[in-house]
């Protein structure tokens, strides 16, 4: 244990199912899909057509002068930082600005903007590339945006672990507050990459879900007619605050981070290791730091993106580091795979299981994979006490990051 | 032949369109930077857009010198096409 407690404070989201938290949470726990087929006429042409796209576009939320200079992953960045930021009370708070930090990052970056100015260079030469590319593809602009609104100056952090890049946030800033750098850290992931490139380039791996005509039952992790990872967009923002800090000003509290534990494969660039070793070495780093065993670990939100050696590998590390008895679920099965976002989302998923004693269900697990041993909340919610739960994300490069939050 | 009013009306639209600056805030004794708040990339944006609307060429060495809307109005105004 170490002697630096840090707690949520705030919470903030704009995915597939809503354009807030509630509203995610809510479709969460109905078990609605956000998946559909894309329209766009770009998406004819590509063997993977169907993704999972914001439910409330940016350009609702953000005036458009502001939007035309930033990428879309940087815009909902701010959007999610915004919620997070008014829910948590801090805004007026009199807290010291340089004490306030900000780790944001994303799987892939501004990389619709590098591909759209790229487009504008070949068409109608360099000078009419826009003066704005710079600052909206470079990977640590949402992480800059949202300082900037808030006025951040502890430092402004970006991580960039593929899909395990939401969640190492999040763990960079519990570490921030704990070497007593911060007080407060904005901490999440975005992602905004439904675009033709970056899906041919998944599509090509033979990453993703072709169940083009049945959009909605495409992400079924652990399900035997799982065929890969659909892709999805948003970002997910949590305050983090360090715990006496937070009681002080008595702030509300949702949980608290009690641990993490991050290690590397060193085994293949993108394929996980088949018994999860990497995964089991994390969980059990994340374990021990948040002073808990696997039998405290009531709930486990899985990493599972329905991808057919992904998902296995997963259930290996879950039964070797935790056992069998903890309820899992995986939400990707209705948010799709937000990718960078994807540990910051689900770390709120959790967070909101444990404050409302309920774990969101698994859609679509109609024909459970047989080597499922776990018991997953399939199809329906769950209602479930949760002391202690476990969030894991892995990316590709070999990235394994686990998070431990408990009851505050 | 665009007219001074004409110039004006032109570049608030763009001022509008490109920084979100009210049109009717667009006048000719205007500074960009400080009246209009419209930041350096920005402006760079608004230029290429005048470039386009006013069928001119704004070399870099000549932005420097456009403090004012007038500035460019006349600027504009001297070397359309």
């Amino acid at each position: 244990m170490t002697s630096v407690d840090v707690v949520v404070t705030g919470l903030g989201a704009t995915s597939p199912l809503g354009g807030d938290v509630a509203s995610t949470w809510d479709g969460m726990l109905n078990g609605r899909s956000g998946v559909s087929r894309l329209t766009t006429d770009w998406a004819a042409e590509l063997p993977v057509q169907i993704a999972a796209a914001l439910a409330v576009d940016p350009s609702e939320i953000i005036e458009k002068p502001k939007l035309r200079k930033m990428d879309r992953s940087e815009a909902i960045a701010l959007i999610a930082a915004r919620e997070a930021w008014a829910d948590s009370g801090l805004a007026g708070s009199g807290l010291d600005l340089e004490r306030l930090g900000v780790s944001i990052g994303s799987g892939i970056g501004g990389a619709t903007t590098l591909l759209n100015q790229d487009d504008i260079l070949e068409a109608q030469g360099a000078r009419r590339v826009s003066p704005h590319t710079i600052p909206m593809l470079m990977p640590n602009g949402p992480a800059a945006f949202v300082g900037l609104e808030l006025g951040a100056q502890a430092g402004v952090h970006c991580v960039a672990s593929a899909c395990a890049t939401g969640a190492e946030a999040i763990s960079l800033g519990l570490d921030l507050i704990r070497s007593g750098r911060a007080d407060v850290v904005v901490a999440g992931g975005t992602e905004a990459v439904i675009h033709p490139l970056p899906m041919a380039g998944f599509a090509s791996m033979r990453a993703m879900s072709t169940r083009n005509d049945d959009p909605e039952r495409a992400s079924r992790p652990w399900d035997k007619g799982r065929d890969g990872f659909v892709l999805g967009e948003g970002a997910g923002v949590v305050v983090l605050e360090r715990a006496e800090h937070a009681r002080a000003r008595g702030a509300k509290i949702y949980a608290r981070l009690a641990g993490s534990g991050i290690t590397s494969d060193g085994y293949d660039i993108v394929q996980p290791h088949p018994q999860g070793a990497g995964a089991i070495r994390a969980i059990g780093k994340a374990l021990r730091d948040a002073g808990v065993t696997g039998t405290d670990i009531v709930h486990v939100n899985a990493h599972a993106t329905s991808t057919p050696v992904g998902d296995v590998a997963e259930i290996a590390a879950l039964r070797a580091a935790v056992g069998t008895h903890p309820v899992v679920t995986a939400t990707k099965s209705m948010t799709g795979h937000l990718l960078g976002a994807a540990g910051a989302l689900e770390s709120i998923a959790t967070i909101l299981s444990i404050r409302d004693s309920i774990v969101p269900p698994t859609i679509n697990l109609d024909d459970p994979d047989d080597a499922l041993d776990l018991d997953v909340a399939a199809h329906k919610a769950r209602p479930l006490e949760i002391p202690a739960a476990l969030n894991n994300s892995f990316g590709f490069g070999g990235h394994n990051v686990a998070l431990v939050f408990t009851r505050a | 032949m665009a007219s001074r009013e004409e110039i004006v009306t032109g570049l608030a639209d763009i001022l509008n369109e490109l920084a979100g600056v009210e049109q009717a805030d667009v006048t000719e004794e205007k500074t960009f930077t400080d009246d209009l708040d419209v930041d350096s990339l920005s402006m760079v944006e608004v230029i290429m857009a005048a470039e386009d609307k006013f069928g001119v060429k704004i070399p870099d060495t000549e932005m420097q010198n456009l403090k004012t809307v007038g500035d460019a109005v006349s600027y504009i105004e001297a070397n359309q096409k």
